[in-house]
């Protein structure tokens, strides 16, 4: 076990590295930052002053060299817009994410799964073809087009909610159905088709062979094998939890974390990039590490190591 | 007196009839054998008497156990008749428990639902039946899952879960065929011992003719969807009268006497969507004459425990050398 987490946490430290190397390459080849944040128009002086204080003078592997061992060392750096602490930056607007994703992520959780496994145990009933039609609407529109229509709908035509900013419960409740239920709807297909391949199994019929009535046997002997995909899903879920709202945040104007990535980027500002960067590979790596470990809980086969 | 009384019982899936009224009795304590290709319908007869049949089939006639209909109880009941009544175990042992949880824990749902036992007296007798079913070390074993054991074993684990409700009738679909031939044997030796220890009686499905032999009294041989020839099993092995008996017997390989061909019984089994008129094994049927092609035979008693459906019965089969190759019981 312990061997097993020591490959996996060392192979997290290489995607972590990977994204944040990635991301160094795009950000910098893509625009000189002391254009966008200076204005080209600034007095040449100026520029120059701006590049040599945040070493953008150094041959770019410098920069890179100089960045990286910067992150090892724990230090994310400043923004170069205000030279506010990127990690501070970027932890006051986590809050606010969290207002959405997490209540999404419940009415994922609690809606999709469920729902997956009524629909499973209904095949061909109404409610299934709903699901289905539901599930396929909720993978195939983007979350703005979705927003889009929900305000529409809620905000302009009823006018029962806000269509922006962050003043009151009321107007999270948008960006949250957004979010969630297009996650509901797709964790439900995942559900769905696990409880569909785990009730053709020989051990259900044992099970009600032996006499167990229909409801244990769905909970006792059909979920806890239809789990494992479930668990996966919901492990990206969890792992999107603090950027998983990118878009919705921009199209509700909701102060969080994605919201911040968008105008980071838009001003090459590497630090705070970087910084939410780093949060995400790390929030992911450990949802699947995690996730990983829950395989061994749910499914005896696949534990390593130990007996045989 | 009988235990379990079918009559009449069809099963259709998506307007395709695979079970064209099935007769059968099972008398308390019995040994009856179900024997027939894959798809005859050996299973499906069981599987629908005991409603584990998918929703989408639609079923016909009675399934009687004391004076009630099986096919008419409501859920609830029926799952009270399950494992406790009548247990029944399948081909494939490794995929028919279930994966991901301990055999003991298994067992002991099947034994907390039947016998009102709780606690650590469930956990006693579910080591008591895994003893019973020949697993050494059973105390250590009950905490392993089903890919620990082998697929012997996990026939064994299956016959220990069906033992747990104390039923009156275990059916046992091909309860041997997954496995090999050493094992197949123990097998077998279990479940014969077992009848012999509990006097429960035995519906033993399967297409091996020595294997039924070895356990059953009595025997009814099917052919797509209908019981075609029935009786006691020295005596319809001795004597096969139906044409597609006999043929299952000419087809089978020979320890001893000279060496032959296997005579196969040619064509295939009829789809069940296209039967052929008249009687369903008239188009592969060396014996069959015109009125076979138009006229469906039905079960009819020949003489004293023999039935037949059969209009021209083979009148003396010509193997009456065939006793050697099965030590009937």
């Amino acid at each position: 076990m312990l061997r097993f987490l020591a490959l996996r946490v060392a192979r997290a430290c290489i995607t972590v590295a990977l994204v944040v190397t990635f991301a160094f390459i795009v950000l910098r080849l893509s625009g000189d930052p002391a254009l966008i944040i200076l204005s080209p128009d600034s007095p040449p002086e100026a520029i120059a002053a701006f590049r040599k204080s945040w070493g953008l003078d150094d041959p770019i592997w410098q920069q890179y060299l100089r960045y990286f061992l910067a992150i090892i060392r724990g230090d994310l750096g400043v923004s170069m817009r205000d030279g506010q602490s990127a990690i501070m930056l970027v932890a006051e607007r986590i809050p606010a994410t969290l207002q959405l994703t997490i209540p999404a992520l419940l009415i994922k959780i609690g809606l999709g799964i469920p729902a997956g496994i009524y629909a499973a145990l209904h095949r061909n009933s109404a409610i299934d073809r709903i699901v289905m039609i539901g599930a396929i609407v909720g993978f195939t529109m983007p979350s703005f087009v979705l927003g889009l229509l929900l305000v529409l709908i809620f905000a302009v035509i009823l006018g029962w909610f806000p269509s922006g900013g962050q003043d009151t419960w009321m107007h999270a409740i948008l960006p949250v159905l957004t979010l969630g239920v297009g996650g509901a709807a797709i964790l439900a297909r995942f559900t769905r088709s696990a409880m569909l391949e785990v009730l053709g199994q020989p051990y259900i019929r044992t099970a009600s062979a032996k006499g167990v009535p229909w409801a244990r046997v769905v909970r006792g002997h059909a979920f806890p094998n239809a789990s494992i995909p479930v668990v996966t899903i919901v492990g990206f879920m969890v792992g999107s939890l603090f950027a998983g709202a990118v878009v919705v945040e921009s199209l509700f104007a909701w102060p969080g974390v994605g919201r911040l990535l968008v105008s980071s980027v838009a001003n090459r500002d590497l630090a705070v990039v970087q910084c939410i960067l780093l949060l995400v590979s790390i929030t992911m790596v450990v949802s699947n590490l995690t996730v990983d470990i829950l395989y061994g809980y749910l499914d005896p086969r696949l534990r390593t190591g130990g007996h045989t | 007196m009988s235990l379990v009384e079918i009559t009449g019982l069809t099963v259709a899936f998506d307007g395709v009839r695979v079970l064209h009224g099935i007769d059968l009795t099972i008398g308390k304590g019995e040994a009856v054998g179900l024997v027939g290709e894959s798809g005859c319908g050996k299973s499906v007869t069981w599987l629908a008497a005991l409603g584990l049949l998918p929703q989408k089939a639609r079923i016909g006639g009675r399934v009687m156990m004391e004076g009630a209909d099986l096919l008419t109880m409501p859920r609830s009941e029926i799952e009270k008749v399950r494992g406790a009544r009548i247990a029944m175990i399948f081909q494939d042992p490794s995929s028919a428990l279930n994966p991901i949880i301990r055999v003991g824990r298994q067992i002991e749902e099947a034994i907390a639902l039947h016998r009102g036992l709780t606690g650590a007296s469930v956990r006693a007798e579910a080591k008591r039946l895994l003893d019973l079913v020949g697993i050494p070390d059973a105390s250590r074993r009950l905490d392993n899952y089903p890919h620990e054991f082998s697929g012997g074993q996990n026939q064994r684990v299956m016959i220990a879960m069906a033992l747990a409700g104390n039923p009156d009738l275990l059916v046992a679909d091909e309860p041997t065929t997954a496995l090999d031939a050493t094992i197949q044997a123990q097998i077998l030796d279990l479940i014969v011992r077992l009848r012999n220890e509990t006097g429960l009686a035995l519906v033993f499905i399967s297409h091996d003719l020595g294997a039924v032999s070895q356990v059953c009294e009595r025997a009814c041989v099917m052919y797509a969807g209908r019981i075609i020839e029935s009786g006691p099993t020295a005596e319809l092995f001795r004597q096969p009268r139906h044409p597609y008996t006999n043929g299952l017997f000419e087809a089978l390989p020979r320890l001893d006497g000279p060496r032959r061909r296997f005579v196969p019984i040619e064509g295939t089994v009829p789809d069940p969507r296209h039967m052929p008129a008249g009687c369903a094994f008239s188009p592969r049927c060396r014996s069959a004459r015109e009125n076979c092609h138009h006229t469906q035979p039905a079960l009819a008693t020949l003489s004293g425990t023999r039935q037949i459906a059969c209009l021209h019965p083979l009148s003396d089969s010509p193997a009456s050398e065939r006793q050697r190759d099965f030590a009937v019981a």
